[in-house]
């Protein structure tokens, strides 16, 4: 066992969380699976996507994944860095408005 | 891009033993990935044996203008390993007995070989279904005495299969080298001005695809469609189809591998991604592949780590068609790279 909580290594160990629920595990993957594959959105985008969304949830795992995947698919470092920043201005847009309720707060509880 | 082959680098892995060495250590050695031949036992594929013959591969040489980074061959123009006229003819000969459909002339650049236009002339008239001159297309741009080569190619009516790795200039030169993109760019759009790869012509122009790093092709469909609107958007060039090919752990991209710290992720990425059924259509069951001095090989790949074919006749000179139609094909890690997803081949995926 590493002696950090996240070792690149673990991410070739993910199938086997099956191994210790076997009926949840897989159809986790098979929904995981399907989740990706072609459909309305092409499968570009969904990569694109998750890229994004790895960021903004903070997994290592999942950012050398969609790293991966983006370069297998032929997408460009500048349409990932764009994906990113997408994922970063959600991220800061949240903190930001929630100034709002600050605001208001502050506002009704001075005179 | 490595200024020089691993040969004239004296690097470790330029002796083929180190590489099986290399290939055949952790994480094989410890069982944390089973090896290619566990795999073929599974699916009762082992030992390995042929198909048929229906592709003659021949490597006229090692040397080439180009030092690309990724290169199994570990070709440049320090090479200086070059067929002879005498070997050439021995090929003529061989594939008239052998009944290969496809003669296919690879290299190194194979037109840097001073005899490649006898070669290409004579060969042309055993009269093979499908004659491929592989090009890395700069080779085309490169010297004076070249710039005839797209109408040489239309007189013989040969099958044009040429590199490109990219259709964006900077992923190009980062794996073959500073202006290869620009060069390459030219050199497509004067074999379209002889009518190569343009829609309905019967002059074939294919492009192959490799990664540009430690990661596996995506799909081939959707990079061909990738690669045709953009080249035809930006230069108008055509080409008929894209074939995506791994990068094979041999030679300098195995130095790559090795040196960038990718060469576990990537074995492991290779044998997750094992496909029974590329397995059985691997290009090595149907080829026979002729090294610059005569010998026989497997595949390209087993005549860069010096693995001849397992039969009594292992020289052009002891050709022996039925023996060789029984022989065990020769196997080792680097295999993985051809059984990967859709599969790899010379001719793209297997699947």
């Amino acid at each position: 066992m590493s002696d950090s909580y996240y070792d690149p290594k673990d991410l070739r160990n993910f199938g086997k969380i099956t191994e210790w629920q076997k009926e949840l595990g897989e159809k986790f993957f098979d929904w995981y699976g399907a989740v990706f594959a072609e459909g309305a959105l092409s499968a570009r985008e969904k990569s694109l996507i998750a890229l994004a969304v790895a960021h903004s949830e903070s997994c290592p795992y999942c950012i050398d994944a969609y790293s991966k995947d983006a370069l297998q698919r032929g997408i460009s470092k500048e349409e990932m860095m764009e994906a990113v920043h997408v994922a970063g201005a959600i991220k800061s847009g949240a903190t930001m408005v929630h100034s709002v309720q600050m605001m208001n707060k502050v506002n009704k509880l001075s005179m | 891009m490595a200024v020089k082959s691993l040969l004239a680098r004296k690097d470790d892995l330029a002796i083929t033993a180190n590489q099986l060495k290399k290939l055949n250590s952790e994480p094989f050695s410890n069982g944390e990935l089973e090896s290619f031949r566990k795999k073929l036992e599974k699916q009762g594929l082992f030992p390995l044996k042929p198909t048929g013959l229906d592709v003659f591969q021949v490597n006229v040489g090692y040397m080439c203008n180009q030092v690309c980074s990724h290169c199994h061959v570990d070709a440049g123009p320090d090479r200086k390993e070059i067929m002879t006229t005498e070997t050439m003819q021995l090929c003529i000969d061989v594939l008239k007995e052998s009944g290969a459909k496809t003669l296919d002339l690879t290299g190194g650049a194979p037109e840097m070989n001073p005899n490649f236009r006898w070669f290409v002339e004579e060969a042309s008239k055993v009269g093979v279904e499908d004659f491929i001159v592989r090009s890395n297309l700069t080779i085309i741009r490169a010297n004076k005495k070249y710039y005839d080569l797209p109408d040489f190619f239309k007189k013989h009516n040969i099958h044009v299969i040429s590199s490109l790795p990219h259709y964006k200039r900077g992923k190009t030169d980062q794996q073959r080298g500073d202006g290869v993109f620009d060069k390459s760019i030219k050199a497509l759009q004067t074999l379209n001005d002889v009518g190569y790869g343009m829609p309905n012509s019967d002059l074939k122009l294919d492009l192959v695809y490799n990664p540009s790093g430690a990661f596996l092709p995506g799909d081939q469909a959707a990079l061909e469609k990738d690669f045709k609107e953009a080249l035809k958007e930006d230069f108008d060039i055509d080409f008929h189809s894209l074939f995506a090919i791994t990068n094979l752990p041999v030679s300098r991209f195995l130095e790559y591998l090795v040196a960038s710290g990718n060469y576990e992720d990537y074995m492991y990425s290779l044998v997750d991604a094992y496909n029974p059924v590329a397995a059985e259509g691997v290009m090595c069951r149907n080829t026979i592949s002729v090294s610059w001095d005569g010998y026989l090989f497997d595949c390209d790949f087993n005549q860069m780590l010096a693995l001849p074919v397992n039969a009594k006749g292992k020289h052009l000179k002891d050709f022996n068609l039925e023996d060789l139609k029984e022989r065990d094909i020769t196997i080792s890690q680097h295999c993985f790279g051809c059984t990967a997803g859709a599969g790899s081949s010379c001719q793209g995926t297997v699947v």
